[in-house]
């Protein structure tokens, strides 16, 4: 067959260039230097020096997923600036979407999780956590773009966000003493209060540990999956596998798209309940 | 790293990417199974329920791919 020898050629290109289909795929999700939107088209990024802050070196140079970052965020101030009109009293069009999204986040998940008052307070962080990683999760799907929230630095910065806002506006609500003390249950007799202190410190650390890594690892399994389907092509050296690896890629694509939603609404929702956890001390 | 122990981190990472799914399975399928004999019951309170359900699977798929994340490095390795 004409096919099979075709693609077993392919194959050997691969192989002549020392990859296998385990280094096809990390070259694919994990961060670099270089942007490929089209095959054959490389847009090399500046690669800038590092800066010291405080005896740690910084590499601040401009990656693929720095660029991944920028342009989710052109596209979310775009989307709110030129599709939402506020002249309008009523919606139209691409509007109607947005508003139901940012009502949505309002009183689904702000105001039902930290009640009236706090929700209203802390909607505008809570929006911008949903879209921003709803975006860069939906941006991984298209062609020519790659997932940011896939990179474990993305997400350890959005729960660290998370983290501050915690502690932050804990203490500013119940005091520095208030606050840890408050962290500890009520009801614990005295000489637990050493031993408990320090696993409620660490539960809480894990908390947001768990926050990074249910995205990332969500994220990143997920095109695994995709390209591991993809590459039953190659590894097999057979395009008739494409007939199997093909229709799983489309339902795994769309089982992704289900993920990214699910996902944002997860970040959002369990930022929400640790923000919340923390303004209300009363329970 | 040797050979033979390369072949025993390949195989951890296997049989705990198992593992780690039978446990995330049996998990999430109880909370999805409360879920629905609660909504059966009393199917006014399905918002809440979806709501409690989706965080408690959220916690359990966290700690899940902690150890799923500990394979792909086991994985890894060469």
């Amino acid at each position: 067959m004409i096919w099979s020898d075709h693609a077993a050629a392919a194959a050997d290109t691969l192989a002549e260039h020392k990859e296998d289909i385990g280094g096809w795929i990390t070259h694919h999700i994990q961060n670099s230097n270089a942007w490929h939107p089209f095959p054959g088209v490389d847009i090399h990024l500046p690669h800038l020096p590092a800066i010291n802050i405080l005896g740690i070196s910084i590499d601040i140079s401009i990656t693929n997923h720095t660029v991944m970052l920028f342009i989710a965020g052109i596209i979310i101030i775009s989307m709110f600036m030129f599709l939402y009109k506020l002249k309008n009293k009523v919606p139209t069009g691409f509007g109607n979407i947005l508003e139901m999204m940012v009502l949505f986040v309002r009183d689904e998940i702000a105001i039902a999780n930290m009640g009236e008052k706090e929700g209203r307070r802390f909607t505008p962080l809570l929006i911008t956590f949903f879209f921003f990683v709803l975006i860069s999760n939906l941006m991984g799907l298209i062609p020519a773009f790659s997932t940011s929230t896939g990179n474990i630095s993305v997400t350890a910065s959005l729960a660290i966000i998370t983290f501050l806002s915690t502690q932050y506006f804990g203490i500013r609500q119940s005091g520095f003493l208030g606050y840890y003390k408050g962290l500890v249950p009520h009801g614990v007799p005295w000489w637990l209060w050493p031993l408990m202190l320090v696993v409620e410190i660490m539960g809480l650390l894990a908390k947001h540990v768990a926050l990074t890594i249910r995205l990332f690892a969500n994220m990143i399994a997920g095109h695994i999956v995709l390209f591991a389907f993809l590459g039953l092509i190659i590894m097999f050296k057979s395009y008739a596998w494409a007939g199997v690896s093909i229709p799983f890629g489309i339902f795994v694509y769309f089982l992704e798209i289900l993920v990214a939603l699910i996902q944002a609404y997860i970040f959002t929702i369990l930022s929400a309940l640790f923000i919340g956890m923390s303004v209300n001390p009363d329970h | 790293m040797s050979g033979l122990s390369l072949a025993l981190a390949y195989l951890a990472a296997g049989l705990g990417a198992g593992l780690v799914t039978i446990g995330a399975g049996i998990g999430i399928g109880k909370i999805a199974a409360a879920a629905m004999d609660g909504t059966a019951r009393q199917p006014e309170a399905v918002g809440a329920i979806r709501t409690t359900m989706i965080i408690a699977a959220a916690m359990i798929e966290g700690v899940a791919l902690f150890a799923a994340v500990v394979c792909f490095m086991l994985a890894s390795l060469s």
